[in-house]
C-alpha cells in the first residue's frame, strides 16, 4: 500500500523570497493522524499546501498515495478545511448547502441525486449538526461553522482530510469538542488526517504523531516524547 | 400600452433580462466582483463606438467587446498580473477612453448613442427579441448545468481547487456570462446601467433571504419586477427605461434593508 503522503528532499521558497522550507523529508502512512505544528511563519501551512499540490516544490518531490501531488487523480477524495475557513458567499448559505458543495467535485453537473442527499445527511449528522441543517451558517457559533466545513470536507468520502488552523477563532470548549470529533472520525473512518496548527494542546490526546516545523522538520514523533518547552511551538528553535 | 408592438417586444425582452441579470449577478456578488459588470459595460461602450465607426451593427460589436473585456479581466486576475480591483480599473478606464475616441472619430455623438447607454423602449426590434431570447435562455441553461460547481466555488474557492474542480474555467464562465448579459441587455437597460440590475436585486434579496436558494429566487423576483415596473414607468413618464428600472431596483433594496433593520430590532 503506498504512503498517503511522501515529501522527499523538498525545498520551497516563494518567488524572490527567502527559503520557507529546506530539505524536508516526511512519510505519512495511510490512516495516520498527524499534527503539524510550529511557530507562525515556520512553514507548516506551506508544507500542507505542497502536500495538496497547491504549491510546487523548488526542489524535491511530493507524492500523494504514490502519485505526484499536483497530478493526483483522485482529487475529489481530498477533504480540505482552509485556514480561517470562512464562508465565501455573502448570502445566507445553510449548513446543508455548504455541505452539498463538497459533493460537486464528484459530480459537477446536474441536480443532487439520492446518493448525494444521503451522503449530505450522513455527514451533517456525523458532525452533530443534524438539527441545524437548514440554518444559515451566519446564525451558528464559530465552532458549529467549523463543524459544517468539516462535514463538507467529509461528504465525498475523503482518503485524506487536511485541516489548516481549524481551531482559530473558536473558544476552548469548541476546540475540545473538535478534537473529540476528529478522534472519532479517525477511529471510525480510518481516514488519514493532517492537522496543521500553531498549537496542538487541544488535540494532544487524540493525535498519534507530531511534526514540528521551523523551516525544517525539527521534531517527528509522539507528543509524549516532546521536550517540555516545545509544547508551546513558539519556543521551537533549530 | 400593450396595443403597441414596441411595448410588447420591450416587455418580452425585458422579462428575459430581468431573470438573467440577477442570476448571473448572484455569482458576481458572491465573488465580491459586483463592479465587474461596470468594467465590462464600459468596454461594451467601446464596442458600440467601433460598430458605428466600421459600419457594423453596434449590438454585435458591443457583444464581442464585452466578451473580450471579460476575458482580459479574468486573465489579469488569474495570472495575478493585477489585483481584482486593479484589473477592473484598467479595463474600465481603457474601455471608456477607447469608446470616447472611437465615437468621436465616427461622428456618432447623437441620440441613438444615448439609447445604447441608457436603454430605450422604442428600439427593440423582433430581431433583437430573437437574439435576446436565444442568448438569454442559452445562458440560463448553462447556469443550470454548472450550478452545483458554481456554488461550490462561490462557497469555498480554495476547497474547490483542492478537490479538483476547474476553478479558473468556472470563474471564466461567470465572467463570460456577465459579458453576454450586458451584450443582450443593453437595448433595454443600457450599457451604463445593466451592471446595477445584476447587483441590486441580489444585495436586496440576501438581506431578507434564509438560504442560497431563496436568495437566488428572491433576486429573480426583484429583478423581474424591477424591469416590468420600470418599463411601465418609462412608458407613462417618457423616461429612459434604464433609469426607471434601476431606481425601482434601488427601491426594492431600501425596502429589504428596512425590513432587515426592523427584524433585527424585534
Amino acid at each position: 500500500m503506498p504512503l498517503a503522503l511522501e515529501l522527499a528532499g523538498v525545498d520551497f521558497a516563494y518567488p524572490h523570497g527567502p527559503p520557507v522550507l529546506r530539505r524536508v523529508d516526511l512519510r505519512v502512512e495511510a490512516g495516520e493522524f498527524l499534527a503539524i505544528a510550529g511557530p507562525n511563519g515556520g512553514g507548516k501551512t506551506t508544507l500542507l499546501r505542497l502536500a495538496l499540490g497547491l504549491e510546487q516544490p523548488t526542489h524535491g518531490a511530493v507524492r500523494l498515495f504514490g502519485e505526484l501531488a499536483d497530478r493526483f487523480r483522485e482529487r475529489p477524495r481530498l477533504g480540505y478545511l482552509a485556514q480561517r475557513s470562512q464562508l465565501g458567499v455573502q448570502a445566507p448559505a445553510t449548513v446543508r448547502e455548504v455541505v452539498a458543495a463538497g459533493r460537486a467535485p464528484l459530480r459537477p453537473f446536474g441536480r443532487l441525486d439520492r446518493a448525494d442527499r444521503e451522503a449530505i445527511d450522513e455527514a451533517v449528522e456525523r458532525v452533530g449538526l443534524a438539527g441545524l441543517a437548514s440554518r444559515p451558517l451566519t446564525r451558528l457559533s464559530g465552532g458549529q461553522q467549523q463543524r459544517a466545513f468539516i462535514a463538507k470536507a467529509l461528504v465525498a468520502g475523503p482518503r485524506l482530510l487536511a485541516l489548516d488552523e481549524p481551531t482559530a477563532g473558536v473558544d476552548v470548549s469548541a476546540q475540545e469538542a473538535l478534537a473529540e470529533l476528529l478522534g472519532e472520525l479517525h477511529g471510525e473512518l480510518g481516514v488519514t488526517i493532517l492537522y496543521v496548527s500553531h498549537e496542538f494542546g487541544a488535540i494532544e490526546h487524540v493525535v498519534e504523531r507530531l511534526v514540528l516545523v521551523r523551516e525544517r522538520i525539527v521534531y517527528d514523533g509522539p507528543t509524549s516524547s516532546l521536550p517540555g518547552l516545545w509544547h508551546d511551538p513558539s519556543h521551537v528553535h533549530v | 400600452m400593450f396595443e403597441f408592438e414596441f411595448m410588447r417586444l420591450a416587455f418580452l425582452a425585458g422579462a428575459v433580462v430581468g431573470v438573467l441579470a440577477p442570476v448571473v449577478g448572484f455569482f458576481l456578488v458572491q465573488r465580491q466582483l459586483s463592479l465587474i459588470g461596470d468594467g465590462i459595460g464600459h468596454v461594451a461602450f467601446a464596442g458600440v463606438a467601433l460598430g458605428y465607426l466600421i459600419g457594423v451593427s453596434p449590438v454585435w460589436t458591443a457583444l464581442l467587446a464585452a466578451v473580450v473585456g471579460a476575458v482580459v479581466i479574468e486573465w489579469l486576475r488569474a495570472r495575478r498580473k493585477a489585483a481584482g480591483d486593479q484589473a477592473l480599473a484598467i479595463v474600465f478606464y481603457t474601455g471608456i477612453a477607447g469608446g470616447v475616441v472611437l465615437i468621436s472619430a465616427a461622428g456618432a455623438l447623437n441620440a441613438n448613442l444615448f439609447s445604447y447607454l441608457f436603454g430605450s423602449i422604442l428600439t427593440v426590434t423582433r430581431t433583437d427579441l430573437t437574439r435576446i431570447a436565444l442568448l438569454g435562455l442559452g445562458s440560463l441553461l448553462l447556469i443550470a448545468v454548472l450550478l452545483r460547481s458554481l456554488l461550490a466555488v462561490a462557497i469555498d474557492e480554495e476547497g474547490a481547487r483542492v478537490s479538483g474542480l476547474p476553478v479558473p474555467i468556472l470563474n471564466g464562465a461567470v465572467s463570460f456570462l456577465a459579458a453576454l448579459t450586458i451584450g443582450i441587455s443593453m437595448r433595454i437597460v443600457g450599457i451604463l446601467l445593466i451592471a446595477a440590475l445584476m447587483v441590486l436585486p441580489v444585495i436586496a434579496a440576501q438581506r431578507v433571504a434564509w438560504s442560497l436558494r431563496s436568495t437566488m429566487g428572491l433576486s429573480v423576483v426583484v429583478g423581474l419586477s424591477s424591469v416590468l415596473a420600470g418599463l411601465t414607468i418609462s412608458y407613462y413618464a417618457n423616461l429612459p427605461p434604464g433609469g426607471t428600472i434601476v431606481l425601482t431596483a434601488t427601491g426594492f433594496f431600501l425596502v429589504a434593508a428596512s425590513f432587515e433593520a426592523l427584524r433585527a430590532r424585534v
